[in-house]
């Protein structure tokens, strides 16, 4: 309850900004509390049919979901999707976390320079990326391979594992290392045995940014994939481009499945990381 | 960072030079080491990130296409020094000779596609001369102006050759010229578009607006949220934390549809208000500027939020209190003493936000209809619908002028390393 002395001005003010912050973190869901009853319509269309706001079962089907695991086109996609997600964040993941331990070095020259570099991909718009890739592949000739695709979604994934695995350093004592070596490991060793563990959380957390990055990427795919390279999300694009239909909103549902489990294990990992002291928050 | 000048040996004066040079030895392996870790992901980036976006600029300015095709008409008019004059004969043979071979080799349309981009309704009269030319033996002809000029009588004008010649300019600023609406004549003035025939600097002024509308937007939606998440406890924080980070985890193109679902026009909004009876018709509220707007407040939001809400954690409250207990009321507190502390985070927020807008695609590209279109958009229509890849390319780097002009901003007040997730 609200204080007694508090002013009728401090009441107003104190309801006003609740029912304030309640209204945008429901505009913030409304989109996806929308997608996924609309994806159980019987009818093919984007819309609440009376039925279902009377919620009669009748109204409800899988059916989209069925067409979904069993349409070719779908099937395809998904396969792409998981395949150029995985191998790009391995890049990404593999290049990044070396770079990060390299660029947490207090030693390490030109480290503003470097940095700004190495978060550019996340910076740079995603049409100037395409069009430049697509010019460059085009001259090498490598338009349409599965490598051009792996290339180009694992470097907009690196500036995530850069950032997180940085952000795990930033609280690594260092003296661990000197104690380590100190003891007869080499270098190698030590990375395995001591800094790997401990950046584990960092590690993890950047690779799944990354393969959501790659999940999600649609402009590159646009530009630089063949036909048979569709991903999910390419597949939505065009779909909702040219024939509107309720199978999108049935990939959509699952991609929002997706995103909360990838949502969940990433704050269970910040939490772990936090509790042990690791993750540098601030 | 440790200070290390504290405890550098180097500076103990007892120190002989031998030790000193180890030092120095141990530091330049540290710094060599470092670079090393470094070094592979930056060559990684540099081939096939930076290099690919270098060659783009280049694109933009450097087109030989037509210097490929017609090399020696291209250079004999490298020659012609009075362009009020036409040209010389030993021109109309060279270009008699060279259009009959595009001809045959069926490059005589993308010759005088690129001649006509250069200088309008001439390409018309290349592909007309090329077609004729074909039938007719070169070897035999004496007078090759009298035959070019039986063909179509504006070869007897200087013009159409001062397009041939400034479109053989391998190097040119003409792209830059058309993306900011200027004409470069082939005689090389600059002449500005007239306003009813501009189209990218509309479009660009367009961007600006709606990506300030869109940063203004998430400040006043996304400030009272980091605000009051800030002030609760932790453990209902990162509950209500989940309203802002699953949205951000969730597929763009999932929240598009969603968007596009909602706004239809026998979307839930206008199904809502038709059956309240609040309207008659369906609104128009979907394919134009205002959808676009909408859908990325909403996909923009969380950029916003989590920096503020991540500076705001660190503002210690009881500045705000001592400066009420000197006399000041909530409100003047608030604008005087908190508002300030939070300009970090609200300054990170906005560049970002900013940043990915003026550079967005996807959204409005499905919601904006024709006057939703941003730069962006104008970039992937002409690489991919009018194959015109210089002027794309010229776009593309007017753009990314700006997104680094913005992102050096961003380094010097926010750092790039600083960027939370």
């Amino acid at each position: 309850m609200l204080p007694a002395y508090y002013s009728p001005i401090r009441r107003v003010w104190y309801y006003a900004l609740r029912g304030i912050v309640a209204l945008v973190l429901l505009f913030l869901i409304f989109p996806i509390l929308v997608t996924i009853p609309l994806s159980f319509n019987v009818e093919p269309f984007f819309t609440f049919t009376e039925g279902m706001l009377k919620l009669d079962p009748e109204a409800y089907s899988t059916k989209w979901y069925v067409e979904f695991f069993l349409d070719q086109k779908w099937n395809i996609a998904l396969k792409n999707s998981f395949y150029f997600a995985f191998m790009s964040t391995i890049l990404a993941t593999v290049l990044g976390t070396v770079a990060a331990v390299g660029l947490a070095s207090d030693r390490m020259p030109f480290k503003p320079l470097i940095t700004a570099i190495l978060i550019s991909p996340m910076i740079v718009p995603l049409v100037i990326i395409a069009a430049g890739m697509y010019f460059f592949y085009s001259a090498i000739d490598i338009v349409g391979s599965d490598i051009a695709i792996i290339f180009a979604h694992a470097i907009l994934g690196t500036p995530f594992v850069v950032i997180t695995v940085t952000a795990t350093l930033a609280g690594f004592d260092k003296s661990l290392l000197r104690a380590s070596s100190s003891l007869g490991a080499n270098p190698v060793t030590t990375f395995f045995h001591i800094t790997f563990p401990l950046i584990r959380p960092g590690v993890i957390s950047g690779a799944l940014f990354a393969f959501v990055t790659s999940f999600d990427e649609v402009v590159l795919i646009i530009f630089l994939a063949d036909p048979d390279q569709r991903t999910i999300p390419r597949q939505m694009f065009s779909g909702l481009r040219e024939q509107i239909n309720p199978t999108i909103l049935a990939a959509a549902s699952l991609l929002i499945l997706i995103s909360i489990l990838l949502l969940f294990s990433i704050e269970i990992l910040r939490r772990r990381s936090e509790s042990k002291g690791m993750f540098n928050n601030e | 960072m440790q200070n290390t000048t504290a405890n550098d040996p180097a500076n103990h004066l007892s120190l002989n030079a031998e030790h000193s040079l180890k030092y120095h030895q141990a530091i330049r392996r540290e710094k060599t080491k470092a670079l090393m870790l470094v070094l592979p992901l930056l060559f990684f980036l540099i081939v096939f990130f930076i290099t690919p976006i270098g060659y783009m600029l280049y694109r933009s300015f450097y087109n030989p296409t037509v210097a490929n095709l017609a090399p020696k008409t291209t250079e004999i008019l490298g020659h012609w020094q009075d362009l009020s004059k036409l040209p010389s004969e030993e021109s109309y043979k060279t270009l008699s000779y060279e259009l009959k071979q595009l001809q045959k080799t069926r490059l005589s349309g993308k010759f005088a596609e690129e001649v006509n981009r250069r200088l309008p309704r001439t390409g018309s009269v290349i592909k007309k001369t090329a077609r004729k030319i074909k039938k007719i033996e070169l070897d035999k002809v004496e007078n090759y102006q009298q035959l070019l000029l039986s063909i179509d009588e504006k070869w007897g004008k200087p013009e159409i050759w001062t397009g041939i010649r400034a479109a053989g300019d391998k190097f040119t600023i003409n792209y830059y010229a058309n993306a900011l609406d200027y004409k470069l004549e082939p005689s090389g003035k600059l002449v500005k578009q007239p306003e009813e025939m501009q189209v990218y600097l509309p479009i660009l002024q367009r961007t600006f607006m709606i990506a300030l509308i869109i940063t203004v937007l998430t400040f006043l939606l996304g400030y009272p949220v980091a605000y009051y998440l800030s002030l609760i406890p932790l453990k209902k924080a990162s509950v209500l934390l989940i309203f802002v980070l699953l949205p951000f985890w969730t597929s763009l193109l999932v929240r598009t549809t969603a968007w596009i679902a909602i706004l239809q026009s026998n979307g839930v909004v206008n199904q809502t208000l038709l059956s309240l009876h609040i309207i008659d018709k369906p609104l128009d509220i979907i394919y134009n500027q205002f959808s676009t707007v909408l859908a990325m407040t909403h996909i923009l939001l969380p950029f916003m939020i989590l920096p503020l809400y991540s500076v705001m954690k660190g503002i210690d409250p009881s500045y705000v209190r001592a400066s009420q207990s000197l006399g000041a009321n909530p409100f003047k507190a608030f604008i005087q003493v908190y508002f300030p502390l939070s300009l970090p985070g609200l300054s990170a927020g906005a560049l970002l936000v900013f940043i990915i807008a003026i550079g967005y695609y996807i959204t409005p590209a499905l919601l904006g209809g024709v006057d939703g279109q941003l730069i962006s958009n104008l970039v992937a229509h002409h690489m991919r619908s009018t194959n015109n890849w210089e002027l794309a390319a010229a776009l593309g780097s007017v753009l990314l002028i700006l997104i680094i002009a913005l992102y050096w901003i961003y380094d010097r007040l926010v750092g790039a390393s600083n960027i939370k997730l």
